[in-house]
């Protein structure tokens, strides 16, 4: 008997989905040598700038339909109280109604959390939130979760598609809002300061930039043990609950390249913020959440 | 036992283990894991490699589409179970050809046109029938990640590629019912446990009728066919194309199950044909 094969198959390997996906799967180097002034870090990845955003474009479309269970198996629900506690913090409504725009916001947490805050605590119903991410799919999901709220189609609340680095000059005019909040976003975006300076661009005297993301845990234990959890459970939960490892391994990457909480502070008062004194805690340039796992920090547009 | 030799480039060597807890609090560097042995292999510690079991278990009973799910679970749990298929395939001058050759099947590696022009009682054509009356192509198979050593990957690999001969040469559909009573065929024919762990626990998800069914008529079938038919890892499927189907199960020592009820279609290969014609411009035939 004679097989009759089209192509001889010896010892190929049909890879599943791009080459870019497995190349993701198994990085496990350490960050590289300093980049030139074309390239940034993906992960642990060095990519040309212009890649960056497509790729994260990429994970976040992929994670896009389970990111609200994904968030709470990682942190085991743990993300609800840091966002709890973010809002809180920032304490909408308690000088009258703002206008806040929430960067990276497409999953509508944030957004939600300010306009009930306000609602709850200070019976405002004029406070307005507008909505914007980068990735349309992502703001397709915030929108769906406010359809089920009393805030859609109210003045309260709209969506955009924008880049937080390049707001659209209309849309965002300058010194218009009283609030800009950012949160688990910013490590995402291929530069940093071009987002603090859109930020300070857009919001009025006095108005408050608002920041929660992941930093670095300086005691020793926790770190340790966050580091394992981070580097073995969350890409594993991302294959079991959303077949995505990748992505996660990217996400999980992307928080151990973020500055430090002392320097994300020093960015902020680059682009011309106010913040509190170079430490930690009330009166300090940032608030470490669950030991510096997540961290607030607020700076002030004098 | 007499082994062929092999370049020892292929044999996996076993690098430094990825320690779990303990590290961070002496170095300033991140988890390092061991470079991948092939083409889509993720390295993973012991307790990663029990996580994913258990979670993979416990999802993807839950909801039966994950077939990701059940390959990983496949590649954790394979243990020992992996080296006796190699030992018996190296048993074998066919067996030895197969892991020699190391062939794949999908749409490429397969010309399913010509299968469909061979005579009707011929293995490639009762194949290419089986693949069009369930709906599905051999594309769809998840590659093997979890398995630390190249051969023993392949080996793997070659398990879920041929999964669907043995769907062809026992007349079986791809329903639940039908899956399980193959599953049990696999575990007494093959002994991988991920078939065993499948075949006590998938009949959870049928309705008391579809078990009943299973366990009178399918089950015992199963078990005595599966352990008195030769060790299927060792055929060379793709030299029997044009072997009589019924020659061939006598060869392998297979007898017909009861028959099956076939279900309606899956849109497997609908869907996958709907996308290749999208991904080139052309209209689609629905």
């Amino acid at each position: 008997m004679h097989a009759r094969i089209i192509r001889s198959a010896t010892r190929t390997q049909f890879l599943r989905g791009s080459s870019l996906i497995h190349a993701r799967y198994n990085h496990s180097a350490p960050p590289p040598a300093p980049n030139n002034n074309d390239t940034t870090h993906f992960g642990y990845r060095t990519v040309p700038k212009e890649e960056k955003e497509a790729l994260v474009k990429d994970v976040f479309s992929s994670v896009a339909k389970s990111y609200d269970l994904m968030n709470d198996a990682m942190s085991l629900g743990v993300h609800r109280l840091w966002k709890n506690q973010f809002v809180s913090l920032l304490d909408p409504g308690s000088n009258g109604p703002i206008k806040c725009v929430d960067a990276a916001g497409g999953s509508g947490d944030i957004s939600l959390r300010i306009l009930d805050h306000a609602r709850e605590k200070y019976a405002d119903r004029e406070t307005q939130v507008t909505v914007t991410d980068i990735n349309p799919n992502m703001l397709n999901e915030g929108r769906r979760r406010f359809k089920k709220t009393m805030y859609y189609n109210t003045p309260q609340v709209n969506f955009q598609v924008a880049d937080a680095q390049a707001l659209d000059k209309e849309v965002f005019p300058d010194n218009a809002f009283d609030l800009y909040t950012i949160a688990f976003g910013i490590r995402n975006c291929t530069s940093i300061p071009d987002v603090l300076n859109e930020a300070y661009r857009v919001l009025k005297p006095g108005g408050t930039f608002a920041c929660l993301e992941f930093g670095k845990v300086e005691n020793p234990l926790m770190a340790s043990v966050y580091e394992s959890y981070s580097f073995s459970i969350i890409p594993l939960l991302g294959t079991i609950l959303a077949s995505d490892r990748a992505s996660y391994q990217y996400l999980v990457e992307s928080i151990q390249r973020f500055p430090t909480q002392g320097d994300f502070a020093q960015m902020i008062r680059d682009a011309g913020f106010q913040t509190g004194e170079d430490r930690e805690g009330e009166g300090g340039s940032w608030r470490d959440l669950w030991m510096g796992i997540a961290s607030v920090h607020t700076g002030v547009k004098i | 036992m007499l082994r062929t030799s092999r370049p020892l480039a292929l044999a996996a060597t076993r690098q430094r283990p990825i320690p779990i807890i303990g590290r961070g609090i002496f170095s300033k560097e991140p988890p390092q894991r061991p470079p991948p042995a092939y083409p889509g292999h993720i390295p993973l510690n012991w307790f990663e490699k029990a996580f994913l079991a258990v979670g993979s278990a416990v999802v993807g009973i839950a909801n039966l589409r994950r077939g990701d799910l059940v390959a990983a679970l496949g590649d954790t749990t394979a243990g020992p179970a992996l080296p006796r298929l190699r030992d018996v395939m190296l048993s074998d001058p066919e067996g030895r050809r197969i892991l020699r050759d190391r062939p794949r099947i999908n749409s490429s590696t397969v010309d399913m046109v010509w299968l469909a022009t061979l005579p009707d009682n011929t293995f490639g054509r009762a194949y290419v029938r089986w693949l069009e009356r369930c709906g599905v192509t051999p594309d769809t198979r998840e590659p093997v990640h979890y398995v630390d050593d190249p051969e023993l990957a392949y080996i793997m690999q070659r398990y879920r590629d041929c999964h669907d001969f043995y769907h062809t040469i026992c007349s079986l559909p791809v329903s639940v019912t039908y899956e399980v009573a193959l599953k049990f065929f696999e575990f007494a024919n093959l002994g991988l446990p991920v078939a065993g762990l499948s075949a006590m626990f998938g009949p959870l998800r049928l309705n008391a009728t579809q078990q009943k069914r299973l366990v009178t008529e399918y089950v015992p079938w199963a078990l005595r066919c599966g352990s008195t038919s030769k060790n299927l890892i060792g055929v060379y499927w793709e030299e029997r194309w044009e072997m009589d189907v019924d020659e061939l199960k006598k060869e392998l020592g297979i007898w017909d199950p009861p028959p099956a009820i076939w279900p309606k279609k899956l849109t497997e290969a609908a869907r996958a044909k709907k996308a290749d014609a999208m991904a080139e411009g052309r209209d689609v035939e629905v």
